[in-house]
């Protein structure tokens, strides 16, 4: 599966002008898609994502709302009711902990409590990770805790034009989905983005690149430190993107781990639980004869995500993906 | 900005004593609609009372009591259109039975039977929602959505006075206030939430208190006045269907009852102030009041109770002879589009 359609239009963008695009887009096709967040009207959002949709769509569809993250995300349980479709911004990824009472209790459940007979179409985007110098609470990868969560679908985008098609793809779900976005490459990762319609189906991982004797498992920011590293070895790397936790794409998973026979997964988020424990444990029950060593685990740390000064020895880098990479392939 | 007044100290009140306090009326109200006030009235007292049979024979699970709180549920329920919506609390399970819905339904939920499942908008009442004032929002964000929509209809959230103290509520109070939603926050205060007495919950004077910081008006009614609670409701009604924005009702009762039926109030709660007022309980009141007025007798309130039993009767059986749940239903309806794998376990 390709996300390049060849032939079309297409635009240099950065991953946050990726992601307004995809916005802008949505709104147009569809009059029942809002965007509901802090800031997210007059200021156009704190990193400019939702920047020029107030004054195009009108203050009723771009709402700049009170600050209360459980209070947005419950207000668009019952905007679906009413027939909306909200968008709802988390400002920041640790900022979004007090719509986790809402979302497990009950935009995960809403649809199951109706016999399915209502349905909850919800997005939640918000930036998330580190590596950019911001205070505490700024910079931390909750995705475990949304992948956790029944009755919800969980992305990553890395890359501009995955970020246009994913939030699009989200957007036009009839399951609630929530979408984490890099925001350390919201503006150092440019890239040509198709213009108009783009889609990017949840549930499809994204070969990087091909390689043989090992593979580098990725999502977000950390799909570009697993290419550098694939870069700086010897061996002959595959790098996957994700992209989509659940649904996970385990067919493109396992086929890579059979061809290789390793796998070093990449998290930034803390290691216990993480989601690469969930990719471990796939490889354990379903590629345990494939695989030439252990599933190696290149995470951040069990501890609150350090402040800026000292961020640099919490986050995985290029070195340490590349010495797992090298023991594992002694092993 | 108009400011908004301070919160009513006095509980409004329509029905009097039949001695000291005289009755008043409600503008509005004819006799068939005081009349089917009653009888839903009825209806819900009848239900309630025969869930704790059919919970202590085993027929259903634990179950919430709402003895006694029937007037606020019945004379805010009639002040509402029908296409405006509800968002009951486990206190208000069988506020569905007041817009057609069947008691086999509700009792079906309460035995954990999927058949106890309905599609909100058929009813305009959406799902019974356990946690404590998480559905505040969702009845905010349903009227903020239809008054984006230009449509008239307005959303009724009923919680009890421990909800107050839970964040979910504040934030879908202040929602709804800043959005100028067309919503009602009814406050069922009932004094207790489990054990834990008003005291200890606020240092608020009054729970309408509260509106006043959200600036929007704070109106205090007697919960166990079905009238008055009517009243006060339709009252918010035509304010939020004026476009004027959200209304706090607090409707002071006091809870009777254990909480649910897997509670024994014995160790927390005054047994002399239950069984004083339990002589003074709601549908008692509105008994009396429809006597004074010369429109009930003996026999129209043994036809209205024979009616709610055969109902209840029908439900039970109904939801007795409904074939156990199918155990695929488990992997059923979570998603639109299930996750692969979703069967490994």
């Amino acid at each position: 599966m390709t996300n390049r359609r060849r032939g079309f239009a297409m635009a240099s963008r950065t991953l946050v002008e990726a992601v307004n695009d995809a916005l802008r887009g949505e709104m147009e096709r569809d009059p029942d898609v809002m965007v509901i967040g802090e800031d997210v009207g007059r200021a156009g959002g704190v990193f400019r994502a939702t920047a020029g949709l107030r004054d195009r769509f009108g203050e009723d569809r771009c709402v700049d709302t009170p600050l209360a993250e459980a209070g947005i995300l419950g207000t668009a349980v019952g905007l679906c009711m009413a027939g909306w479709r909200p968008v709802c911004e988390m400002q920041y990824d640790a900022f979004s902990y007090p719509c986790l009472d809402q979302l497990i209790c009950h935009v995960g459940r809403y649809r199951w409590r109706t016999g399915g007979t209502m349905e909850f179409p919800i997005t939640v985007r918000m930036p998330y990770g580190g590596g950019v110098r911001a205070p505490e609470l700024h910079e931390d990868s909750p995705e475990t805790y949304y992948v956790h969560t029944p009755g919800v679908k969980v992305a990553i985008p890395s890359t501009p034009a995955d970020a246009k098609g994913i939030l699009a793809a989200a957007i036009r779900s009839a399951d609630p989905v929530v979408v984490l976005e890099p925001k350390l490459l919201y503006r150092t990762a440019r890239e040509e983005v198709p213009d108009g319609e783009h889609l990017v189906p949840l549930g499809e991982a994204r070969v990087v690149q091909e390689g043989d004797d090992l593979t580098l498992v990725a999502y977000g920011s950390m799909v570009e430190v697993a290419r550098k590293a694939a870069g700086e070895l010897e061996a002959s790397a595959e790098v996957i993107d994700l992209r989509t936790l659940k649904p996970l794409d385990e067919g493109t998973l396992l086929a890579s781990a059979a061809k290789t026979g390793r796998v070093v997964i990449v998290q930034e988020a803390p290691r216990v639980c993480g989601f690469g424990a969930e990719v471990a444990a796939v490889l354990a029950d379903k590629a345990i004869l494939d695989l030439k060593g252990p599933v190696k685990r290149v995470t951040g740390y069990d501890v609150p995500f350090p402040y800026w000064t000292i961020e640099d020895a919490y986050m995985p880098s290029v070195e340490r993906v590349v010495r797992a990479a090298r023991e594992l392939l002694e092993f | 900005v108009t400011q908004v007044a301070p919160a009513e100290p006095d509980l409004r009140r329509v029905i009097g004593d039949g001695e000291s306090v005289p009755d008043g009326e409600v503008e509005g109200l004819a006799e068939a609609d005081l009349l089917e006030i009653y009888r839903s009235m009825v209806l819900l007292r009848t239900y309630d009372e025969r869930s704790v049979v059919y919970h202590r024979q085993g027929r259903i699970g634990t179950y919430a009591i709402f003895w006694g709180h029937e007037a606020i549920q019945a004379g805010s329920m009639h002040a509402l259109a029908e296409d405006d919506w509800v968002f009951p609390s486990y206190r208000e399970s069988a506020i569905g039975l007041l817009r057609g819905m069947l008691p086999e339904t509700v009792l079906a939920w309460w035995r954990g039977h999927p058949a106890g499942w309905w599609n909100p908008a058929e009813y305009r009442v959406a799902s019974i929602t356990v946690p404590i004032a998480t559905h505040v929002p969702h009845a905010v964000g349903l009227a903020w959505g239809k008054k984006l929509r230009g449509e008239p209809a307005c959303a009724l959230a009923y919680f009890g006075d421990g909800a107050t103290s839970e964040g979910a509520f504040h934030e879908g109070a202040n929602f709804a206030a800043v959005m100028k939603a067309p919503a009602i926050l009814l406050c069922n205060n009932n004094g207790w939430a489990i054990s834990t007495p008003l005291a200890a919950q606020t240092a608020a004077e009054t729970l309408a208190d509260k509106a006043v910081g959200y600036g929007i008006p704070g109106v205090r009614v007697d919960g166990g006045d079905v009238l008055a609670v009517f009243e006060a409701t339709r009252d918010a009604v035509l304010r939020a269907r004026a476009g004027d924005g959200p209304t706090f009702i607090e409707a002071v009762t006091y809870r009777m009852a254990p909480h649910a039926t897997a509670d024994d109030p014995s160790a927390y709660i005054d047994a002399e102030r239950v069984e004083r007022e339990r002589e003074n309980e709601c549908l008692l009141r509105y008994e009396r009041y429809l006597r004074r007025l010369g429109l009930l007798d003996d026999a129209l309130v043994a036809e209205a109770r024979d009616e709610a039993l055969v109902a209840m009767r029908a439900g039970i059986q109904a939801a007795e002879a409904l074939p156990p749940p199918d155990p695929d239903l488990v992997f059923m309806h979570a998603y639109d589009e299930p996750p692969p794998g979703l069967r490994d376990g």
